[in-house]
């Protein structure tokens, strides 16, 4: 059932659409057709879009016919459903909006778009991206390509299933707080957050305003650094979007590493994550060593701070941020005797447990007489995390980590809140302090009770707007190790 | 009058006047069909974003700057979280602790030309709320309605919020403080300021105490008033209701109290007041405002003559009464004239006889502004000179505005044309009584027998006779003289 088609890069994809010798239709046909057969089995899309693709395919074939060079030309794409797309079903993966319509597109996907790719779908996610597995998604289970029963991770997991089953080349995620790179370990893929404000949140459904980012999903750093490169830039539709010119990645990247000193965290040593684990990222480190960086042992002291404060921001602007789903404009609405009565009842019936709990962890956090105590002091933490980073890039110029502390785990294996909320500990300080982070596939471990090798992801981490030689590094890094090649999804 | 004070602080909110709403593209227009002006921005759809209106942030630094308050080099907006259906996110974006100005007093006048001030406890800037229409009950209250619709074109209007501190006695100083503030920013142009669309809205807390005491007392809220009219009745009548409880031995509650326009007396709304917990906190979608010292500069030297240093320059060194200054300050246009005028005269009270009196009722029965009639400062400094230099008399000048306010021009070249100028000269002036006594003997005895009010219609045979030409005063004087040899 393997079509070389589907499998292709998405440079090459553009390569031959651009040459002609490949029509963005073609490829869009066949990630259709693949899409309509294995999907059923992995839940990747809430919305497949067949009439939207094959015109969006249309279109771009006419523009290259017109002597555009595009360069995305025909790159079937994956869209998380908290990203608007005019016309289409955006959902959050939340009752609330289950039948929500958007009536404008997001700047990110906007400008995917205009590069050349086709909306394949609108792809599960954990309810408004609050979850590390997919499993708090009201409106569907997506399942991890390389073990049926284990999650493809979270938030963006939907995203990070599709392009790893082939469903798509590159996916669109948001990253709050690990919900890029988690997913991307999970899957076997490269998942990259840019550094905060790079990338336009205007039509993100907002998680938390403050640590949300958009990034792409992809197979290769290559066909990642292509999608960021399209999608980036400023926006005048979101103040929070950097004004400075965006430094293109994808014509910089490197096959070696010399010259490069990259920092291993001392606090996030792996020996207690279990011996094969840990000696995955031993080898890991050794081949950065062995294409020409030099190891560092760096200090981030606050950085086991992270999670809490994690945790009390993200919340605090998720209770205000969610406050418009009210049952007044749009979506979901439960009728009562009063405006308030209305307001409880659809925000009851609406929203599932974990975005609930959050609403309340964050109401909680901001009201008068707490706000000093948690807020507050969540705020002087984030600056305190950041300052580790900014003394830890005077010895160091990139640091190197797990993406996360376990290969994908099995539906249910995480019931408690708090052991799924530990799936970021590696990824939330990266977030806290806005820099850019990626995963990137380091080796397979098989998991206890496990029978299938499960992949693992690599993170490495830039100071802000290092986004060139971050993806540079981890080319060459993914060039000289080939993990990724390794093993094929189960179906 | 009474052994009670009253002490009132008054909360405005007003409308800021600019091209676009505060965070999106959309028109910034009063009316137009319900939810016409609108986008996923100010509609709060999911994923949109606010993007600051800098025209709205200048607006505010001029009118702190008016209000001479603080312009702090660093500003924030926070979000306000509540629950309302007219507001479309849930929570208003708006300023709590570090607004775009700081402090600043409002420096107003009474009827009587007394300057009074009153300190501002904070101006912020913050986006209005949308509209909503209670459907399906009698007289379009909420109670009783069975649904509701909601307007958003005003949702995401930029708002000036701007509350007093509570240091005003009285609704003629309530009024009064009102009226400068419309004034100011009227002239500023930051606003329409007007109450009947909205664009400036009041709420005024009212309290009494003992005369003499320093303790406010228990303070209600006065909403509903929609001209300033109705906060002048609604303060007295406010004012009225808490003296008469106190005097019987009650208590006045803390509560929110609606005018009632029709029955001239406030009436509870609310005594519940719930206890809201706005949360505020700062909004993460906008980036702080970085407020430039060169910004607020060159806006300082954008400001106008503020409407009270106006009133005082009349009512001081140019010696206007307080109802003839306020006239000029509310007509900009006029005062503008009447300044060239003065300028060009140096007769401040020639130039305000003319400009309010002749020129304003010309413009009044042909309903065209002074300064748009051919009628220039420059003419109208000559005719004042034509009357301070005696050459012509005050009904010759009477004449002369007409013929100016019909496009004749030079009031000096008429005079010379046509030979209006008094007759000053005694020997000439003299000539003409001589045949005015002649001819009316009966009149002259009657003056001497002691009837002395024939005076005036011999006074005026002699105007009659020198064609309205010779110097009244003069005719007055040597009149009296010959009458009475």
């Amino acid at each position: 059932m393997s079509n070389p088609l589907i499998e292709r890069s998405a440079a090459q994809i553009a390569r031959d659409v651009n040459a002609r010798s490949l029509s963005a239709r073609e490829v869009a046909d066949a990630t259709l057709a693949h899409v309509d057969t294995a999907d059923s089995q992995i839940g990747s899309y809430l919305t497949v879009l067949h009439e939207r693709a094959r015109e969006q395919a249309a279109r771009v074939d006419a523009r290259v016919a017109a002597g555009e060079h595009l360069p995305l030309a025909g790159v079937p794409l994956a869209v998380k459903d908290n990203m608007c797309l005019t016309g289409t079903r955006t959902t959050a993966g939340s009752k609330i909006l289950e039948h929500w319509v958007s009536p404008y597109t997001a700047t990110a996907v906007a400008r995917l778009l205009d590069a050349g790719c086709i909306p394949i779908g609108k792809t599960n996610l954990d309810e408004f991206a609050m979850g590390s597995s997919c499993e708090n998604s009201a409106l569907g289970v997506t399942r991890n390509p390389y073990d049926p029963q284990r999650v493809p991770g979270g938030s963006s997991g939907g995203s990070a299933a599709a392009v790893a089953s082939y469903e798509a080349t590159i996916g669109t995620g948001s990253d709050t707080g690990g919900s890029i790179r988690e997913p991307a370990a999970f899957c076997n893929l490269v998942g990259f957050k840019p550094t905060y404000g790079r990338v336009s949140r205007y039509g993100l459904i907002a998680f938390a305003s403050s640590l949300d980012q958009i990034g792409p999903f992809a197979r290769t750093v290559e066909d990642a650094a292509l999608a960021y490169d399209a999608m980036g830039g400023h926006d005048p539709m979101d103040s929070t979007s950097i004004d400075r010119p965006l430094e293109t990645t994808a014509t910089h990247l490197r096959s070696d590493l010399s010259g490069l000193r990259i920092g291993i965290v001392k606090e996030f040593a792996t020996a207690g994550l279990g011996a094969e684990i840990d000696a995955v990222y031993a080898q890991a480190y050794r081949d950065l060593e062995a294409l020409g960086a030099t190891l560092v042992e760096v200090e981030l002291p606050t950085a086991e701070h992270g999670l809490a404060t994690y945790y009390l921001i993200a919340p605090a602007e998720c209770s205000s941020n969610l406050a418009r789903f009210d049952g007044v404009r749009y979506g979901l609405r439960v009728d009562g005797a009063d405006v308030h009565e209305m307001y409880e009842r659809t925000r009851a019936a609406g929203f599932g447990p974990e975005v609930k709990r959050r609403i309340l962890i964050g109401t909680y956090a901001l009201s008068s007489g707490y706000y000093d105590a948690y807020y507050v002091r969540a705020q002087k933490a984030r600056t305190l995390i950041a300052q580790d980073f900014e003394r830890a890039w005077k010895s160091c110029d990139m640091i190197a980590c797990p993406a996360a502390s376990s290969p994908a785990f099995q539906f249910n294996a995480k019931s408690d809140p708090y052991s799924m909320y530990l799936m970021d500990y590696y990824t939330i300080p990266m977030s806290l302090a806005g820099l850019p982070a990626l995963s990137v596939p380091c080796g397979w471990v098989t998991p206890p009770g496990g029978e299938r090798p499960m992949p693992m992801g690599l993170q490495l981490c830039a100071p802000l707007f290092a986004e060139r030689p971050l993806l540079a590094a981890a080319h060459a890094y993914e060039q000289k190790t080939q993990h990724a090649l390794k093993e094929k999804p189960a179906r | 009058m009474s052994n009670w004070e009253a002490v009132i602080g008054i909360e405005c909110h007003v409308e800021l006047r600019t091209k676009s709403k505060m965070f999106c593209g959309c028109a910034n227009e009063f009316g137009g069909e319900p939810n016409t002006k609108v986008c996923p921005v100010c509609l709060a759809l999911p994923g949109s974003l606010p993007v600051a209106n800098k025209a709205a942030i200048e607006h505010m630094i001029l009118a702190g700057l008016a209000f001479g308050a603080e312009i702090p080099a660093f500003s924030k907006f926070d979000r306000k979280n509540y629950f309302y259906p007219d507001m479309p996110k849930d929570y208003q974006i708006s300023q709590f602790d570090m607004p775009v100005t700081q402090g600043g007093v409002v420096r107003y006048w009474l009827e009587d030309g007394t300057i009074k001030e009153c300190r501002l406890t904070r101006i912020h800037l913050e986006e209005d709320t949308g509209k909503s229409t209670h459907a399906g009950s009698d007289d379009g209250r909420i109670a009783g309605s069975t649904y509701s619709l909601v307007d958003f074109n005003r949702a995401g209007v930029p708002l000036m919020e701007c509350v007093s501190e509570p240091e005003m006695h009285s609704a003629d100083e309530a009024v009064g403080y009102l009226e400068a503030l419309r004034r100011t920013l009227q002239q500023l142009g930051v606003s329409d300021v007007k109450m009947e669309e909205g664009s400036l809205r009041c709420d005024a807390n009212v309290s009494v105490r003992p005369v003499g005491s320093d303790k406010l007392g228990t303070k209600t809220e006065i909403k509903n008033m929609n001209s300033f009219r109705s906060v002048h009745r609604a303060i007295e009548s406010e004012i009225e209701r808490q003296i008469g409880l106190l005097e019987k031995g009650e208590r006045i509650i803390q509560e929110t109290r609606g005018w009632d326009e029709l029955h001239g007396i406030t009436v509870s709304m609310r005594s519940k007041e719930e206890a809201h917990d706005y949360r505020y906190f700062p909004d993460p979608d906008l980036v702080p405002l970085e407020i430039a010292r060169g910004t607020v500069e060159r806006l300082r030297e954008q400001l106008p003559e503020l409407p009270v240093h106006r009133f005082e320059r009349y009512t001081g060194k140019l010696g206007l009464d307080a109802k003839q200054a306020t006239q000029l300050v509310d007509n900009a246009a006029l005062a503008t004239f009447f300044d060239s005028v003065v300028e060009a005269s140096e007769s401040p009270k020639q130039a305000t006889n003319f400009v309010l009196g002749d020129l304003s009722r010309l413009a009044n029965e042909t309903g065209k502004p002074v300064n748009e009639s051919p009628v220039t400062p420059g003419h109208l400094a000559e005719l004042i000179a034509l009357v301070d230099s005696k050459t012509i008399n005050s009904k010759i000048a009477k004449d002369l505005v007409t013929r100016m306010w019909n496009g004749e021009g030079s009031p000096k070249a008429i005079v010379q044309r046509e030979g209006l100028a008094q007759t000053s000269d005694p020997a000439a002036v003299e000539k003409f009584i001589d045949q005015v006594l002649a001819s009316n003997e009966k009149s002259v005895n009657d003056y001497r027998a002691g009837k002395t009010n024939v005076m005036g219609f011999l006074v005026g045979q002699v105007m009659k006779a020198s064609a309205g030409k010779a110097d009244p005063q003069l005719v007055n004087s040597l009149m009296k003289q010959k009458l009475e040899r």
